[in-house]
């Protein structure tokens, strides 16, 4: 039974800063430089042997980068992202039994024209993200977001992945690596030096038009993250990468996690925080970098001078109200300064989610957009079901819903059950209207609900890019077809997605 | 009467977008009656430095949650905060770590 007389002791009160000895709570010889945690002071060596310890324990717990293969580290110039580069040097420098045994390559997406930076503030900071770059000695891609607009369809496919590696694959491919002498492997890459694209101004302004039809931030930044991963996955796939790291630290993805929610993406989840998102078949999404606070990730490229370039994005400067991830953003920092476990205890939720597998291994149908499993075909009972009718209900009620279908009108009993009969009663002729929307337009079939909603808040989307647009029509064509010739297809329960 | 105090300050991460889009100040605070504190050290800064959008540094008596602050390369956790009294020759950093920084 529930407990109705539950005692309360008073508001929730601000957890007591402990007083922290200035001490290292680790070698207690150092003086502390550092809190990590509430309480836990280190010093600069004890924080520093700490910080790369976790990098290489996330790769080794999660076992998922193999020797010799070729990683893509995604570095938008940003602390965290900076920080993992740095990781991975630290870690490729390594003696032989602590050293990562994998070949990263860089890529930075430019998104200054998304911005609306000017052409040299764009270059100014590809010099200095380049000079960066060149020190790693890793290859490198500066690739501008306006490449997004000649991108395949195929970007939008789950490509099969590799096959489902058994237990103990990992370990043969340490030892095959280790026999066929892997450490050769970084100084044979080559440093090819590209030089960066130009970037024509009409496809700026094609860009700056896409984004510019959204009439929310909110909207606005989805619909840039989506491109950006998908000109991410594109670059991989084009250059030989399996895999791609995300710089996502644990305040970020703790925002991430409660935005995704608000934002409707509950079913995706597990993809969009986790340590490894497959969604993209062939190429494997990893964030090595989850384990870190923001805070943890400042400190140390502050003591051990890291490079990072700082770089204005959709949200620099806005309010905290102006959109839903700037909300949660702000949300998640005050948490984290009043109640410092709050934060942690939100990102290890994250570990536990697990993508409903019924749905990711069916071969169903994914989202044009995010490319997740479709979440729309919810059985009727279910929440999506009554966001749709109670969507349904107040459209017929709002005059500029009104106009007439441009389909002959349905039978009117079919049409009156979609939305009770009063309704339909009153409005006469305007109850098509209701059959219209019941039948949600063509494009937004193919979303997952989260994906609809960004869609719904662009002015057109007629501005979306030519290989989204053009998979669009490729899919609906598909199941119009299948619909015309299933008279004569055999039932199949089980294939259907 | 305390002498005045010459201090550097660095903004980093975004913060310095709020100050002119300098990162560096190096800055005198006079000399006033009790000794200079960081809780004053902010008012300064709002006064002197911030050119817009004070909101986005400061809020209440304090740095806005999600900028951090390291007085002489130390987490300002260990110096006592807002209490610590800053010396001649101090260096106090700032560094945002929001995105809407
Ligand atoms: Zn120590
Ligand atoms: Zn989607």
């Amino acid at each position: 039974m529930c407990q109705v007389e539950e005692e309360y002791h008073g508001p929730l009160q601000r957890e007591e800063l402990p007083s922290v000895s200035k001490q290292c709570m680790k070698c207690k010889e150092a003086g502390a430089a550092v809190v990590i945690r509430a309480g836990d002071a280190y010093c600069r060596g004890c924080f520093k042997e700490y910080f790369i310890h976790k990098f290489r324990a996330m790769l080794g717990k999660n076992r998922l980068i193999f020797p010799g293969e070729k990683v893509l580290l995604a570095v938008s110039g940003g602390p965290s992202s900076c920080s993992m580069l740095s990781q991975v040097q630290e870690g490729l420098s390594q003696n032989a039994h602590k050293k990562l045994r994998f070949l990263p390559g860089i890529v930075y997406i430019d998104e200054g024209g998304a911005v609306g930076q000017s052409v040299e503030d764009r270059r100014r900071t590809v010099d200095q993200l380049q000079a960066v770059f060149r020190a790693t000695g890793f290859p490198f891609l500066v690739v501008p977001l306006e490449q997004v607009l000649d991108l395949p369809s195929s970007v939008v496919l789950s490509a099969p992945g590799a096959p489902e590696w058994k237990a103990g694959a990992y370990k043969a491919a340490v030892d095959h690596f280790l026999l066929s002498d892997g450490s050769s492997g970084v100084t044979a890459q080559q440093q090819q030096e590209t030089p960066p694209l130009e970037v024509q101004e009409a496809h700026t302004h094609s860009l700056q038009r896409l984004l510019g039809s959204a009439r929310t931030l909110t909207a606005r930044e989805e619909l840039l993250n989506t491109l950006r991963q998908h000109l991410l996955v594109h670059t991989a796939r084009s250059a030989g990468y399996s895999k791609v790291m995300l710089g996502d630290s644990c305040t970020r993805l703790a925002v991430k996690l409660l935005s995704s929610i608000s934002l409707g993406r509950g079913a995706q989840l597990a993809h969009d925080t986790g340590f490894s998102d497959s969604r993209y078949g062939d190429i494997i999404l990893v964030r090595p970098m989850r384990d870190y606070s923001a805070k943890e990730i400042a400190y140390y490229n502050r003591m051990f001078s890291v490079p990072s370039v700082f770089t204005a994005g959709l949200e620099t400067k806005t309010a905290d109200k102006s959109s839903i991830q700037r909300l949660t953003e702000s949300f998640v920092t005050k948490l984290q300064a009043d109640f410092p476990s709050t934060v942690s205890t939100i990102y290890r939720t994250s570990e536990k989610l697990q993508s409903c597998k019924s749905l990711a291994s069916a071969g169903g149908d994914r989202c044009l957009l995010c490319v997740c499993a479709l979440d729309t075909a919810a059985e009727n009972a279910s929440a999506f079901s009554a966001t749709l009718i109670s969507e349904q209900l107040s459209q017929t009620q709002s005059p500029e819903q009104s106009r007439p279908a441009p389909e002959a009108p349905p039978p009117a009993s079919q049409c009156c059950s979609a939305v009770g009969g009063e309704a339909c009663g009153n409005r006469g002729g305007g109850c098509c209207s209701s059959a219209e929307a019941s039948e949600p337009p063509p494009l937004r079939s193919l979303l997952c609900y989260s994906c609809q909603l960004t869609i719904k808040d662009l002015s057109s989307e007629e501005v979306l890019p030519h290989y989204i647009l053009s998979e669009a029509q490729r899919r609906l064509r598909r199941s119009q077809l299948r619909e015309e010739i299933r008279d004569f297809l055999l039932e199949d329960e089980a294939d259907e997605g | 009467m305390a002498a005045p105090v010459a201090i550097h300050l660095e903004f980093g991460g975004g913060a310095e977008l709020l100050v002119d889009g300098v990162k560096d100040h190096h800055v005198t605070l006079p000399s006033q009656p009790e000794p200079w504190d960081v809780k004053q050290l902010l008012v300064w800064i709002r006064q002197n430095l911030l050119k817009e959008r004070p909101e986005l540094f400061v809020q209440g008596d304090s740095v806005r949650p999600g900028i951090l602050v390291l007085i002489n390369d130390a987490d300002w956790e260990l110096m006592g905060e807002l209490d610590y009294q800053l010396q001649d020759q101090d260096n106090v950093v700032f560094i945002s770590t929001l995105h809407g920084g």
